[in-house]
């Protein structure tokens, strides 16, 4: 069986309509997961006798006259670091071996109460630490577009998924790129939402202050479409906003017309030639369809990355202290509990999970917390100043999402420091709590995708929205 | 933040009677034992650190019920199980509590922030504490014991609690155990930390001080105050110095103290043995001391080669806590009158000093001597019936009625009861309620017409003339004697007070 997709948007317009069943639609994704996934690895686990029946629920409330909601049976793949209640949530790390959250995420509750249809947990770099999805403890996925490169990550799996068309929608999480640069990798649009717009409650926390929940999908649209169900505040996240933007949809067709577009130029730099010439052209059409497009200069973005590498492992090396072998998950036995934690961690984490949390660890002692940790959270407050001053002037900033196009798979798996070099365009929204998106911008010499970021002041969702529709208008096919 | 305790209106419930703080059970001074130099050649140095339970519904970031003794791992959610993904959320009554103890003790109450102290721990969900750090919620206060000392409080900020091992097999420590079972009841219960200033120079100000805070916690209805189970924990930092030194010695922290009695002995205990090895040359390790009870002796606990470093850093799952200066405001004018400015309120009505009331304010009898005073009925007098024979029986206290309680004492005040029998309608008021007046009779009890008493007492002063010369001179022990000889002549009917007047008159007169 074999049945015309459109858009998610679409998709579940025909679902409420009653012109499409959701079991259609299920079916298909389902059909393509099968002939597809065995090449791609998107998938840690695919749910598809509980995507059956939550796509049947959705069919019978169409036909009680009832509306499921505005994602009425479209299919939603999520990062394996979301829990699901009574579905193995691993974070693809042996450390959570045979563990079963007993409560949803609030994005997967919410996901579910507006019609959406879970089809299964993605695969990521363990525990979210990485860029190219190759760190995770069930193998590496590959690039639809290319099965020699990587789809970057952490999110890789769900970037995957959704170009692939094996779910139109999709959750990643993003702590310094993990949304955008494997978005931009596998030309999809990936958002990264003002810190606290969404829930982190029920995601599996790799730095508290850096993470968040966000969409992946084809279509700047159906982006906004998923980012509206799943934004709201949660009274179970004390970080979560109070008031965040709603309504993304209704104006993204606003047009951009005076808007004022600065191109970031510390993030522009050293990135590779064709990919700044994607970047150029995408300045020129946001210019040719009404924006005032000017370079600005963020100077403390260049200390991003150091900052980053500091705060988020120390966060990181308290968040997994947790798996310890006492409550759940992985236990090696030991002589005592010293060496029981010992022989738990050392065999349950992978290596750059152990790099991560050594870092940390390290950063946070006494004696160099103030030059390490202190120091870098001082550098957090000058990025946000200079943000500020920049948004003072300019509406929306612009830069490359990843200084390149998806790489070889295993070309930078032994140089950890190359790897971290993937996020230094995204990482400055995460230390400031900015939203940030990539939308899909042609490709580079290789043919791969390239992704244009769209930047946005706290809580400017709508403006950042409108000029990603813009981009997406404007793409190369 | 949001609001997820019980209903608001958690009233303070009955306040509850305790032990009070009896001097003089500890062991013997040291100074006392042979061979150890001059009593007081050395002073105590002590601050405490008081982990005192909230007595709230619910616990610090989650709704579970927040209750001792229920069956193991039965109050436990995804959040106090630290379980992936589940995040805190700040229950505001607990941050009320806390509040209520800043304004008790006198404290800078104010905006802060958590922390979180990072360890491994079996009974710890998520190996790590969040607490309070460098930015506590309440700072700089003071407590005044019933002498009038004061002692420095130098902070009192909110954490939660762990939960609770019990090693099975082995010595009982986790080390050399069969097994562990873990019990995460406790985990997440909301805690103050009382951290006060070394101003301690005692282990009976020790006990005091606890006494005090105690009654504090439990009028304003922060703790339930029960140290058996362990909604009050004590550790001590104790160190010894030369008598007349300012320097502090190095400290030991001494853990595991479940009672006053054993802060008493264990801190006596603890400063003996550092005196003896500062006397014998050698050094005080900083370390951390268990108190074993039975032994009667303090033994060194985790060892140093395990020295944490706790790598605080500030907690980013919560937002920081700033009360401001309406709920300030507020919740320091619904604090109840403390026991400090209960004890002056008696002590002026009864014309007694502070120090001389604390007994009747801890047992919460104020109120019902206050209100005997306010009738009429003498100070002194009303005091002493409740501190001795009301304290006696607190259940019957209970139902003890208050105007019943005064018209005993003017009885008594009146001459019409003696002291013996007023004692006895007293204690039969409080085992089964009734009107005095209708129970003396009832006794048959009257005081002796005057006359009578002064017979008896003429024939006393004629039955031992040494005893009358002696008082005549001025010996005023011999006063019990006669008191005593008429009490027994007369079966107790005769009024104490009279008699001593009677032998004053004849006295002067002869």
């Amino acid at each position: 069986m074999s049945i015309g997709l459109g858009t998610a948007r679409e998709t579940a317009g025909a679902v409420r309509r009653g012109e499409l069943t959701a079991r259609q639609v299920v079916e298909e994704h389902l059909e393509r997961i099968a002939v597809g996934d065995g090449e791609v690895h998107a998938f840690n686990l695919v749910l598809a006798d509980e995507a059956r029946a939550a796509a049947d629920a959705v069919d019978h409330r169409v036909a009680a006259g009832e509306d499921p909601g505005p994602l009425a049976g479209v299919p939603v793949a999520l990062k394996d670091n979301l829990c699901t209640r009574g579905v193995p949530t691993t974070c693809s790390s042996r450390i959570l071996e045979g563990w079963r959250p007993p409560y949803d995420a609030t994005v997967v509750e919410r996901v579910a109460a507006a019609g959406g249809v879970v089809v299964g947990k993605t695969n990521l770099d363990e525990f979210a630490m990485g860029s190219s999805t190759e760190n995770s403890a069930f193998g590496p996925t590959r690039n639809p577009r290319d099965f020699t490169r990587v789809p970057g990550g952490s999110s890789g799996g769900s970037a995957a998924a959704v170009a692939a068309g094996m779910a139109p929608l999709a959750l990643g999480s993003d702590t310094g790129g993990s949304i955008r640069q494997p978005a931009a990798l596998c030309g999809v649009v990936g958002v990264k939402p003002t810190y606290g717009v969404v829930s982190r409650y029920g995601l599996i926390a790799f730095a508290s202050s850096l993470d968040q929940v966000g969409p992946f999908a084809a279509t700047v649209a159906d982006a906004a479409l998923l980012l509206d169900v799943i934004a709201g505040h949660d009274p179970a996240d004390s970080t979560s906003v109070p008031n965040p933007p709603a309504g993304l949809l209704a104006h993204l067709g606003d047009g951009i017309e005076g808007l004022r577009v600065g191109v970031v130029r510390e993030l522009t730099e050293g990135v590779d030639p064709d990919v700044a010439r994607r970047l150029q052209e995408a300045g020129d059409a946001l210019a040719g369809a009404g924006a005032k497009v000017d370079e600005v200069s963020v100077p403390a973005t260049i200390h991003g990355l150091p900052a980053y590498y500091l705060i988020a492992p120390a966060e990181a090396s308290s968040n997994l202290a947790r798996y310890d072998g006492v409550r759940y998950g992985l236990r090696v036995d030991g002589n005592d509990i010293g060496a029981m934690y010992g022989a738990t961690r050392a065999a349950g984490f992978g290596p750059e999970v152990k790099r991560r949390i050594m870092l940390g660890t390290y950063a946070l002692s006494a004696g160099y917390y103030d030059a390490y940790y202190g120091q870098a959270q001082r550098v957090r407050t000058l990025i946000i100043a200079d943000f500020e001053a920049a948004y003072a002037s300019f509406d929306v900033l612009v830069s490359p999402t990843s200084p390149t196009t998806a790489f070889p798979l295993g070309s930078k798996s032994e140089n950890p420091l190359a790897m971290y070099l993937s996020d230094v365009c995204t990482i400055p929204s995460n230390l400031a709590g900015h939203p940030a998106m990539s939308v899909p911008f042609g490709t580079g010499d290789d043919g791969l995708p390239v992704g244009v970021q769209v930047m946005a002041p706290s809580l400017g969702e709508p403006v950042m929205f409108r000029v990603a529709a813009a981009l997406e208008k404007a793409a190369p096919a | 933040m949001s609001e997820q305790v019980g209903p608001s209106g958690e009233g303070l419930g009955p306040r509850r009677a305790y032990e009070t703080a009896p001097g003089g059970d500890g062991p013997p001074a040291f100074g006392e034992e042979p061979g150890l130099g001059p009593r007081r050649a050395y002073e105590t140095v002590v601050g405490l650190e008081v982990h005192c339970e909230l007595r709230t519904a619910t616990k610090l970031f989650c709704a579970c019920r927040n209750a001792f003794g229920d069956d193991p791992n039965t109050n436990v959610c995804p959040v106090c199980l630290g379980l992936p993904g589940s995040l805190p959320v700040l229950n505001a009554r607990a941050v009320e509590l806390a509040m209520r103890i800043g304004e008790a003790l006198h404290c800078e109450v104010r905006r802060s922030i958590f922390h979180r102290k990072n360890y491994f721990y079996p009974d710890m969900p998520k190996d790590y504490q969040v607490s309070q750090y460098d930015e506590p919620i309440n700072v700089d206060g003071w407590l005044e014991l019933p002498d009038g000392s004061r002692v420095g409080i130098e902070r009192a900020h909110l954490e939660e609690d762990t939960g609770s091992n019990r090693h099975v097999g082995g010595d009982g420590r986790i080390h050399n155990a069969d097994y562990s079972l873990v019990d995460y009841n406790r985990a997440g219960v909301p805690l103050v930390e009382i951290v006060s200033r070394p101003d301690i120079r005692s282990a009976e100000q020790a006990r005091a001080y606890v006494s005090e805070l105690r009654a504090i916690l439990v009028a304003i209805g922060a703790s339930d105050g029960k140290m058996e189970e362990g909604s009050l924990r004590v550790d001590a930092n104790v160190s010894v110095r030369p008598a007349g030194s300012d320097q502090l010695g190095t400290r030991c922290e001494v853990k595991n103290l479940n009672s006053l009695r054993s802060l008493g002995r264990a801190i006596d205990h603890e400063a003996a043995r550092q005196w003896e090895l500062l006397q014998a040359g050698e050094r005080v390790v900083q370390e951390t001391r268990h108190w074993n009870e039975a032994q009667g002796r303090t033994v060194s606990g985790r060892s140093k080669e395990e020295a944490y470093d706790y790598r605080y850093f500030p907690e980013p799952d919560l937002v920081p806590v700033d009360p401001g200066e309406a709920w300030r405001d507020e919740v320091r004018r619904a604090l109840p009158m403390l026991p400090a400015a209960r004890r002056e309120r008696l002590a002026r009505a009864a014309g007694l000093s502070p120090a001389g009331v604390a007994t009747v304010v801890e047992l919460d009898l104020d109120t019902l001597v206050l209100a005997a005073i306010s009738a009429g009925a003498d100070g002194r007098r009303a005091v002493n019936r409740a501190a001795n024979e009301v304290a006696a029986d607190l259940d019957g206290a209970r139902r003890l009625d208050p105007a019943a309680f005064t018209k005993l004492l003017l009885l008594e005040d009146a001459g019409k009861l003696t002291a013996t029998q007023a004692k006895q309608v007293l204690a039969e008021m409080l085992a089964s309620g009734g009107d005095p007046e209708e129970l003396a009779a009832a006794r048959g009890f009257k005081a002796m017409e005057a006359a009578e008493v002064a017979a008896q007492v003429d024939a006393l002063i004629a039955a031992h003339p040494g005893e009358w010369e002696r008082f005549r001179g001025g010996d005023a022990k011999v006063t019990g004697f006669f008191v005593g000889k008429v009490m027994k002549a007369t079966q107790g009917k005769a009024d104490g007070r009279a008699v001593t007047a009677l032998l004053q008159e004849r006295a002067e007169l002869s």
